[in-house]
């Protein structure tokens, strides 16, 4: 049982939860991921860890309300708790003095590329972060990333905050700009894609992290196989991040979408009970 | 009852031809043996074991196929038993039960006894009488088979026989433990035998605390094995007994990622027991595996057993295909396409590369799923998939396989048959053709010698590393084996990490 000590709401659909785990707050780094089921009748799903505090013994989630398991994990208050919590999994960003680091983080992606915003910055890099939503209520963590990074720039689908336009529009403009060593991508998979393609054009070095169907996180049910240069890799062992040039995103995508038929019953039969 | 206060070391004690002498000339054997001339004993016909009709068992996921033997039943197979003064069967038991003990123990009707013996070697006769392939094992070297060429004692039936007995009684007993010593070991994922191991080192006086990576105890035996073949509830049962034993349980924990060996030394653990298992799916690496509906047993089974997907109750999702082919031969492959007829697949269909004689399986298990009306394809190999246009698989291409010389397996080696490819329309393709060792530990920790299969290196008379104080066994060490031949590995490393730490003590 892990008790949430805090949880603040981005949006109406975006909340960040303080979680009480302090064996995982001590061992997690930038990159790591954690798997929670909610309740006795829960799914196990995958969260990237956006960040922790060893001393107070907490680490932060970030969680959309979209299915059934992120709702319910969502409506938790505070003083609750989640039943079960294991991690941390997956393997750490290679964080390394690279120069200047461009990190691209859409929608909650901005939450697990917190972390490795910060730790590229402590590593002496020049980071530039760009935050991309759909609209102004959707981007989250500003001010956080805003204190690691040396430039921010957001990007609004709707243009009601910062720039109209996708966060490739950005990167392609910083880009142009000046000379950028690493690229980081996190977030929706459409996104990191495109943001892939933009930064293969330029030949600059780029991580996508997936956040791929999982049920064990440990390597053992292979249900978060992605292609990666033309050869099957697991996420939870092999990644969460892969060299984004060579994986098959369209291919992740339809996999993401495994098990949609079923997931929309699912959430038909949730929204009818609650 | 036997003289010894609890068990010191008892894969000793129960191969002890002196001990097991003893035993034998105990006044109740001697008696029981002369109540029925041998030549009477042998006359009688092996048991059967009675089931649950095929159209009847396949419309549950959680009905056991094989519904146990009554008390007369099992006295009259148990008299079958010669009681020999040479037991092989205890030979061909990885974990050295005591057979003809417990054997006689039902004959005699004093079944709770007879449970008891089960005990003090095994940390799960619930769960291996179930399970365990007998016909590989005790029941191949029975006298009967051995000499007589007779069917063997159905010891595996008693052996469930008994352990249901004294579960259903109420009178559970629970083995006795020797004075704590106050010793803290680890046990590394909580499958049989890190149970088994478990089991001992706990009988032996030690802390034992065993860590597992899942929100469920009991590793395959809870999101492996169906509750068709071991009901959840049963291997609970067993998982209980160990706890009042004294046995911790930690779930939720991965060492080397929670938590790093280091940390747990510091935290006062002296040596480990790595036993987390072939946990690694292995695929085909064929154009087309990575469609949507295609997924390997673990996944398939994991979402049923562990995560109760077939039920609208419970969240996790599972995709119930109406044509549904599971690749391979063994008896997860055989699990697999029974769950699937049982989520109320059409036709499902074992599609394996040799022919049956080959198939690793159990007999009784594909025996049971022949009477489910599971289709068998064998000689055929998958080469390729198709998708509709969401990328959801909708048909498989297959190879006719030919048989030539046996491989370092002794089997007969496939051959590809050129131009014999054939379609076959699927909406699920379950993939079972293997494991690999799950790479976490090896990962973790740099200096642990590992095979080139990613196996971890033991010396095969102790169980011990490369690194001392850490023993490992089961699939880890094995890369895919049996409930029991992994418990065979926790009751040795049990026994030699007794005598390291006992050792190291006194320096």
């Amino acid at each position: 049982m892990n008790q949430i000590v805090e949880k603040v709401l981005f949006s109406e659909k975006v909340a960040k939860f303080v979680v009480d785990a302090p064996r995982i707050a001590r061992s997690r780094k930038p990159g790591h991921f954690v798997i929670i089921r909610v309740d006795e009748k829960g799914e196990r799903i995958p969260l990237t860890i956006a960040g922790a505090d060893p001393v107070k013994g907490t680490i932060d989630l970030v969680v959309q309300k979209m299915g059934v398991s992120s709702t319910k994990l969502f409506n938790l208050n505070e003083g609750e708790s989640i039943l079960d919590m294991v991690g941390p999994l997956g393997k750490a960003t290679h964080i390394h003095q690279a120069g200047t680091i461009l990190a691209c983080g859409g929608g909650v992606g901005v939450a697990p590329m917190l972390p490795i915003v910060e730790a590229f910055k402590k590593a002496g890099n020049r980071v530039i972060s760009i935050l991309a939503a759909r609209n102004k209520e959707l981007i989250i963590l500003e001010d956080e990333i805003r204190k690691w990074s040396d430039e921010v720039i957001i990007m609004t689908d709707d243009g009601s905050y910062g720039t109209k336009g996708l966060v490739t529009t950005g990167a392609e403009m910083v880009i142009q700009r000046e000379k950028i060593n690493e690229c980081i991508a996190i977030g929706p998979a459409v996104m990191m894609k495109f943001t892939s393609l933009l930064t293969k054009k330029y030949e600059i070095p780029t991580q996508a992290s997936l956040n791929a169907i999982m049920v064990d996180g440990t390597g053992m049910c292979g249900a978060c196989r992605v292609s990666v240069g033309g050869h099957t890799l697991f996420t939870c062992i092999d990644g969460p991040e892969f060299d984004a040039h060579q994986i098959d995103f369209d291919e992740l995508i339809v996999r993401l979408g495994g098990y949609s038929a079923e997931e929309k019953l699912a959430n038909e039969r949730f929204l009818l009970s609650n | 009852m036997n003289g010894f206060c609890y068990p010191i070391n008892s894969t000793e004690m129960s191969t002890n031809k002196e001990y097991l002498q003893n035993e034998r000339n105990q006044e109740w054997r001697a008696e029981l043996r002369k109540r029925i001339a041998n030549k009477d004993r042998t006359a009688k016909i092996r048991v059967k074991m009675p089931e649950m009709e095929p159209e009847v068992r396949i419309k549950y996921q959680d009905r056991e196929v094989n519904t146990g033997l009554t008390e007369a039943m099992a006295q009259s197979e148990a008299s079958r038993c010669l009681d020999c003064a040479n037991p092989t069967c205890i030979d061909g038991c990885p974990v050295s039960i005591n057979i003809p003990k417990f054997v006689k123990y039902i004959e005699l009707g004093s079944f709770l006894e007879a449970a008891k013996t089960l005990k003090e070697t095994s940390a799960l006769p619930a769960v291996c009488g179930r399970v365990c392939p007998q016909e590989k094992q005790c029941e191949a070297t029975c006298f009967y088979t051995v000499k007589l060429q007779k069917e063997p004692v159905a010891i595996g039936h008693l052996e469930r026989f008994a352990a249901d007995y004294e579960r259903e009684s109420g009178f559970m007993s629970v083995p006795e433990v020797a004075p704590s010593n106050g010793i803290k070991v680890a046990a590394i994922g909580s499958g049989p035998a890190s149970l088994s191991f478990a089991g001992d080192m706990i009988k032996l006086g030690y802390d034992v605390t065993v860590f597992e990576a899942l929100h469920e105890i009991g590793g395959v035996l809870k999101y492996g094995i169906p509750e068709f073949r071991l009901p959840n509830k049963i291997v609970d049962v067993e998982l209980d007994n160990l706890q009042k034993m004294g046995v911790k349980f930690v779930r939720n924990f991965i060492v080397g990622k929670t938590a790093s060996f280091e940390d747990l030394k510091e935290e006062g653990f002296e040596a480990f027991f790595v036993a987390s298992g072939a946990g690694l799916p292995r695929f085909m690496n064929i154009p087309g595996e990575n469609f949507n509906g295609i997924l390997s047993s673990n996944e398939y089974l994991t979402r049923v057993n562990l995560m109760n997907a077939a039920s609208d109750e419970f969240d996790t999702p599972i995709i119930k295909g109406k044509n549904v082919a599971v690749i391979g031969g063994g008896n997860t492959a055989m699990d697999s396409v029974r769950t699937a007829k049982r989520l109320g697949a059409e036709r499902a269909i074992i599609v394996y590369r040799r022919s049956r004689v080959e198939m690793p399986a159990r007999v009784e298990e594909v025996h049971h799923a022949e009477e489910e009306g599971i289709e068998f394809i064998n000689l055929a190999n998958p080469i390729e998939y198709f998708a509709d246009e969401k990328g959801k698989v909708n048909r498989m291409r297959v190879q006719r396989m030919g048989l030539g010389e046996p491989d370092a397996s002794g089997r007969r080696r496939p051959i590809v048959l050129e131009g014999s490819e054939f379609d076959i329309s699927v909406d699920l393709v379950v993939v079972a053709v293997g494991v690999s060792p799950n790479p976490l530990i090896p990962s973790e920790v740099k200096e642990l010698k590992v095979s080139k299969w990613g196996t971890i290196e033991v010396n095969e008379e102790t169980m011990q590393s490369s690194i001392p104080e850490m023993f490992a066994g089961g699939d880890i060490v094995r890369g895919g084996a049996t409930v029991i031949l992994a418990m065979g590995d926790g009751r040795k490393a049990a026994a030699k990490m007794d005598e390291y730490l006992q050792e190291k003590l006194k320096k």
